[in-house]
């Protein structure tokens, strides 16, 4: 188990290194990103300004508060509680935010499945688990949301972070088909008819 | 004669949604401290140790301790001498609900159903969720406010089985409930079980049950045993804090129950994230008294 610390955007080279267990902090930029954010970027054929390229996407819909824009507030808006939310809805997009866009790194919640996997292994990227829940933590690693893109979503519109020391993240997923979603899963299917016996069924 | 302000519970909705978001009730805080002192896997240590931290930052920072402000529920139940107006006070609760939205500000989680508009209002069709009960209690007015978030609700399940398929049958569904949601109920969770009553019914139950304080018990004999068995079993099957493996899958696991018919065996999970969130308030003559 090793830790990273990574300045962002990253190379493919950096995010091989990854294994699952392994730790990662994130510095400097980070975007955020839901459930219609990707709708529209990869159903309805939309583009946003921002470069993605090398880049960790967080799947959030912050609470924020419209405030006049200033050299702290460049965007207008000021982070009142950024979170993260279940990643398995956007199962689907994982492939093209790295094939269209060159996203690297998915920071979410309750892992991914087969198709994120399997891509992270062809293109070079990972899944880094944050603990779903701990809100007013992880809002205390964002300094600055410095820009937006696609608000008329809001709040599911896609956020430029600023970030300072975002982690620790668990890897829970690398390019080299580990996933510690998969380890978890075989052993509570093999829990499973225990416990059932346990509770008198099957008898 | 107690007379119910409509502005006191507009006050109320208002106020009782911004102090869920913000503060876990003490039998959370226990039930955090239990699994965290039985936990025998390193990494879900670590993670439930940092989801107490957040619960601390939530309070020295006065912020939200998730992002997900949820679907608003609010439950009410109504005592013997009490003069109210229903439409009013159902109007009162929007109204506290969208003030609370707009004024914090707080992101308003709900849309349209199909055309995905969203109103920034926590406010919408049949949204705040509102129910009204009477009960055998003179001049007494309660008042709670649960957040429902969706990554818990997103897991959701309901299964008409039938008489020949026994207990047996409501057993391993909750248990194969647990284990296809994973990691994406954000666990520990409480699992939430209706048995018997209408296929409605039986889902309302299980939601009653998810939300239910810990440490409160069915009030059917059967049902605790129940509880006191498969809160054991899903606690063994390796889930863990976030689904990364260990043994603190749930809090517990809550019944509530009703009759059902002789050709139904109704079973429905309903479960709630470890961010179990609640708050409520009593009225009385001298005003609001705030509690979870």
């Amino acid at each position: 188990m090793v830790h990273y610390t990574f300045q962002m955007p990253v190379d493919e080279a950096q995010v091989r290194q990854l294994r699952i267990n392994d730790t990662v902090t994130l510095e400097q930029t980070l975007f955020g990103i839901r459930d219609a954010t990707q709708i529209h970027l990869f159903d309805r054929g939309r583009k946003t300004k921002f470069d993605l390229r090398g880049h960790a996407v967080i799947h959030t819909a912050p609470n924020v508060k419209k405030v006049p824009v200033s050299a702290q507030y460049p965007a207008g808006y000021a982070a009142v509680c950024v979170g993260t939310t279940t990643s398995d809805r956007m199962e689907r997009f994982t492939r093209p935010l790295m094939t269209q866009y060159g996203v690297r790194l998915i920071v979410g919640k309750g892992g991914m499945r087969e198709d994120s996997k399997a891509a992270f292994g062809e293109l070079g990227g990972a899944y880094l688990a944050i603990i779903g829940g701990t809100a007013a933590l992880e809002t205390t690693w964002i300094e600055q949301i410095e820009d937006v893109d696609m608000d008329d979503l809001n709040p599911e519109s896609l956020w430029r972070f600023r970030i300072r020391q975002f982690g620790p993240l668990l890897v829970g997923m690398d390019s080299h088909g580990g996933s510690l979603y998969d380890t978890v899963r075989a052993h509570t299917a093999a829990q499973r008819d225990k416990v059932l016996a346990e509770l008198g069924v099957g008898r | 004669m107690l007379q119910l302000s409509p502005n006191l519970i507009e006050e109320a909705s208002k106020e009782l949604y911004i102090r869920a978001l913000k503060a876990l009730p003490p039998d959370i805080k226990s039930g955090f401290q239990a699994l965290s002192d039985r936990e025998t896997n390193e990494t879900a240590k670590g993670i439930l140790s940092t989801m107490i931290r957040n619960i601390s930052v939530a309070e020295e920072t006065d912020n939200l301790l998730c992002q997900d402000t949820g679907i608003p529920i609010y439950n009410v139940w109504i005592g013997r001498d009490v003069v109210f107006d229903g439409a009013a006070i159902k109007s009162a609760i929007r109204k506290g609900c969208e003030r609370a939205t707009r004024e914090y500000p707080l992101r308003s989680s709900v849309v349209h159903p199909i055309t995905r508009k969203n109103e920034h209002t926590s406010c919408g069709l049949e949204v705040p969720v509102i129910h009204f009960d009477f009960v055998d209690t003179p001049e007494y007015v309660r008042l709670e406010m649960v957040p429902k978030g969706s990554g818990s609700e997103n897991n959701s399940y309901l299964r008409m089985a039938i008489p020949a398929e026994g207990l047996a049958a409501v057993k391993t569904f909750v248990i194969d409930s647990v284990i296809a949601s994973g990691g994406k109920t954000c666990p520990p969770t409480i699992v939430g079980v209706g048995v018997g009553g209408t296929s409605d019914l039986c889902v309302a139950l299980a939601k009653k049950a998810a939300t239910r304080a810990l440490g409160s018990v069915c009030a059917d004999a059967e049902g605790a045993a129940l509880e006191r068995e498969l809160t054991h079993a899903v606690n063994h099957l390796g889930i863990g804090p976030q689904g990364l493996g260990g043994d603190g899958t749930a809090f517990a696991v809550h019944v509530e129950m009703a009759a059902t018919h002789i050709t139904m065996n109704p079973v429905a999970v309903n479960m709630q994230c470890h961010s179990a969130r609640r708050a409520s308030a009593e009225f009385s003559a001298d005003g609001i008294h705030y509690g979870y």
